[in-house]
């Protein structure tokens, strides 16, 4: 499918409260047509690829306590046990046991563990995209430690090559693919965004510099829904006097690869803003306000290229709260008690804990932790592609309840975040429950913040 | 041979040697499969604190799965700590030992044993119905689950009516104990009871990858 064909079978809806993909008048959540039990091989030989000593570990584990499930907002919203985490797993931890565990034979020869099927596979669709985050609250809870989310990432990869995505995250991460960005921001879009953007607010941004010292990249979520963002991020940049640029051969930070189960695709959209980055010297390449984004490049991106990264990698909350730390950003204070919301693959994956918290501070607000540590904050059900997916709405405002009430109790008079998929996710909630917070961008409140001297 | 020298003989001896051949294979069929290089940049280099720090920390829940994991917590601890005390202070448990390993500690009264033992067994009969009456349990729940629960409960049971000489000659219900024993011995690779080897390398494995990350543990 060419890039021309690619906006006819899977046109944008762009008006309305989520930029995602319009909702398809028929679902094709099944790709591909190949015999069921060609698809339940792919599924288990992709499964089982790469299958390190950690995941064989977490596959050994488990003691079924099903301590898990608290832990997941699509639970704790239901109460529906399949919701139950490691449940989202069962048919994988089968067939692990059966066909690749250390007593795989005995299991075989013996019959102790029936093979998992096609059906249970369609079946298992909805818990492995449609009510999972991959937000990895539940390895919080889980007294072996089980990284469930990892595995449900592993997973993911199984059904994608057995054409067991649902339709709109497959669609995107086509789109991504063939156009450079699941929502339509292609490089000829997004220049011409940037060129906009530069005119309107009558500030310099960098575009397609040979040689920089730091490369920022965005979300397509950014430039199409919250272009305000790419201002905020020139802004600072200017501030600080550094020598940056954007690149319209490697700017889109979300990867959808990543976030279907296409390993290669991942590949292709991660290697983008690494060549970028070398092609144009940087040392320091700075991540949107995204969640997956920083797990995909931060701790992923180095094992995809195969070495070490000759440059760093750093989100841009890290950026700002290392930058106010150190004296380089003054900021008006704002007076203001603040709830932060902390975007889980950044924080409680990602281990950017401490900076936000830094950056919070250096605008003057008076913090409310949401929970007893920031690693425990609910998730807001929109990430891991869940907000692409037009079924899954309905339970992902019954969890999103969870997520309000969290912010309610806290007494806050703002909401703060750094995450643009979060920030989508709380926009399209807040209007559809009638809430009277909103969720604002760490990065633009500094920018807006800044004394300029 | 007798059922009693049966039981004391080939039965545990023959149990034992599974036991370890069995953990020895699943450990090594695990821990030999290949550790995925990580050319990231750690954020901090020294993992061994998350190891350890997770290992710890899993005993017990966050303050905010406290609440709804309380019952498991009491009922989980009071079997645990029960089931310990009846294995290793029993006084013809430490003498068996000492048998077997030349290693002997004091014992405990024991009144104090049957009366561990008896909670501990009232602990794992509330277990299994905690386990299928409560709907995400009894979904994640399979033969395993209950044949565990099975072999951990027998030698309890028979343990305490072979001290108290209650339904049948001694040396019988010795012979009983004993084979539930090694029964127990005999599963304890091959199903969910591995979690007394793996709680240790689940724990650091990911206490490990998250420290290098400065993920939340």
């Amino acid at each position: 499918m060419s890039a021309a064909d690619v906006n006819v079978a899977h046109p944008l809806e762009t008006e309305g409260r989520i930029h995602r993909l319009k909702k398809p008048a028929v679902r094709a959540d099944v790709q591909g047509n190949m015999p069921d039990k060609e698809r339940v091989d792919i599924a288990m030989k992709h499964f089982v690829k790469d299958f390190g000593r950690l995941s064989a570990i977490y596959m050994e584990s488990c003691i079924h306590c099903g301590m898990c499930a608290q832990a997941c907002h699509f639970y704790a919203a239901t109460e529906d046990p399949r919701l139950t985490p490691i449940w989202k797993l069962e048919p994988f931890k089968q067939a692990y046991k059966r066909e690749a565990g250390p007593f795989a034979l005995f299991y075989k020869i013996f019959g102790l563990k029936r093979a998992v099927t096609a059906d249970e596979l369609k079946e298992w669709q909805e818990l492995l995209y449609d009510t999972c985050t991959m937000c990895g609250r539940c390895t919080m809870a889980c007294p072996m430690s089980i990284d469930i989310a990892a595995l449900v990432a592993q997973a993911r990869h199984a059904m994608f090559h057995a054409g067991l995505v649902p339709h709109e995250l497959h669609a995107v991460a086509e789109r991504a693919e063939k156009e450079g960005s699941p929502l339509g921001a292609t490089p000829k879009v997004f220049k011409d965004r940037v060129e906009w953007l530069a005119d309107d607010n009558d500030i310099e941004i960098p575009m397609d510099k040979p040689k920089a010292k730091v490369i920022c990249s965005l979300s397509s979520i950014e430039i199409m829904k919250y272009p305000e963002s790419i201002v905020a991020t020139a802004k600072i940049m200017k501030h600080l006097g550094l020598d940056w640029t954007l690149r319209s051969d490697g700017y889109e930070a979300t990867n959808f690869g990543l976030l279907s189960g296409n390993a290669a695709w991942q590949k292709d959209m991660s290697m983008k803003l690494i060549n970028a980055a070398i092609a144009c010297g940087a040392e320091l390449l700075i991540l949107p306000e995204c969640g997956h984004a920083y797990g995909a490049l931060r701790w992923q991106g180095a094992n995809i290229y195969g070495k070490e990264l000759p440059f760093k990698v750093r989100h841009i909350s890290e950026f700002l709260g290392e930058n106010i730390k150190n004296g380089k950003l003054k900021l008006k204070p704002m007076n203001k008690s603040v709830t932060f919301h902390d975007p889980c693959q950044v924080t409680r994956r990602g281990g950017v804990v401490q900076e936000p918290r830094d950056a919070l501070k250096g605008l003057g607000v008076d913090l409310i932790e949401m929970s007893s540590e920031p690693g425990m904050n609910w998730c807001c059900g929109g990430g891991g592609g869940v907000v692409t997916i037009h079924r899954a709405d309905a339970t992902r405002y019954k969890s999103f309840q969870i997520k309000m009430k969290q912010v309610e109790d806290t007494g806050a008079e703002m909401l703060v975040s750094s995450c643009s998929n979060c920030r989508l996710t709380f926009d399209d909630s807040q209007a559809h429950f009638h809430w009277d917070k909103k969720l604002h961008s760490l990065l633009e409140l500094v920018a807006e913040n800044l004394i300029e001297e | 041979m007798d059922l009693l020298d049966f039981a004391r003989g080939p039965a545990l001896q023959w149990s034992l040697v599974i036991m370890v051949f069995g953990l020895a294979w699943r450990l090594t069929g695990i821990l030999l499969l290949k550790k995925k290089p990580d050319f990231s940049e750690p954020r901090y280099k020294d993992t061994f604190h998350g190891r350890m720090l997770m290992i710890m920390r899993r005993m017990w829940p966050k303050e905010e799965f406290v609440r709804n994991s309380l019952l498991d917590l009491v009922l989980g601890y009071v079997f645990h700590i029960g089931l310990f005390v009846v294995v290793f202070f029993f006084l013809p448990h430490i003498l068996f030992i000492k048998d077997l390993t030349g290693l002997s500690w004091p014992n405990l009264p024991n009144g104090v044993i049957f009366f561990v033992g008896a909670i501990t067994v009232a602990a794992l009969f509330a277990l299994l119905m905690q386990r299928i009456m409560t709907p995400v349990k009894r979904l994640l729940s399979n033969f395993d689950d209950y044949f565990s629960w099975f072999v951990t409960t027998a030698p309890l049971i028979t343990g305490l009516l072979a001290a108290a000489h209650v339904g049948a000659r001694y040396e019988t219900l010795l012979a009983i104990h004993l084979l539930t024993v090694a029964l127990l011995f005999v599963w304890l690779p091959f199903g969910k009871l591995f979690h007394t080897v793996m709680v240790f390398v689940s724990r650091g494995a990911t206490g490990g990858a998250f420290e290098r990350k400065g993920a939340a543990i």
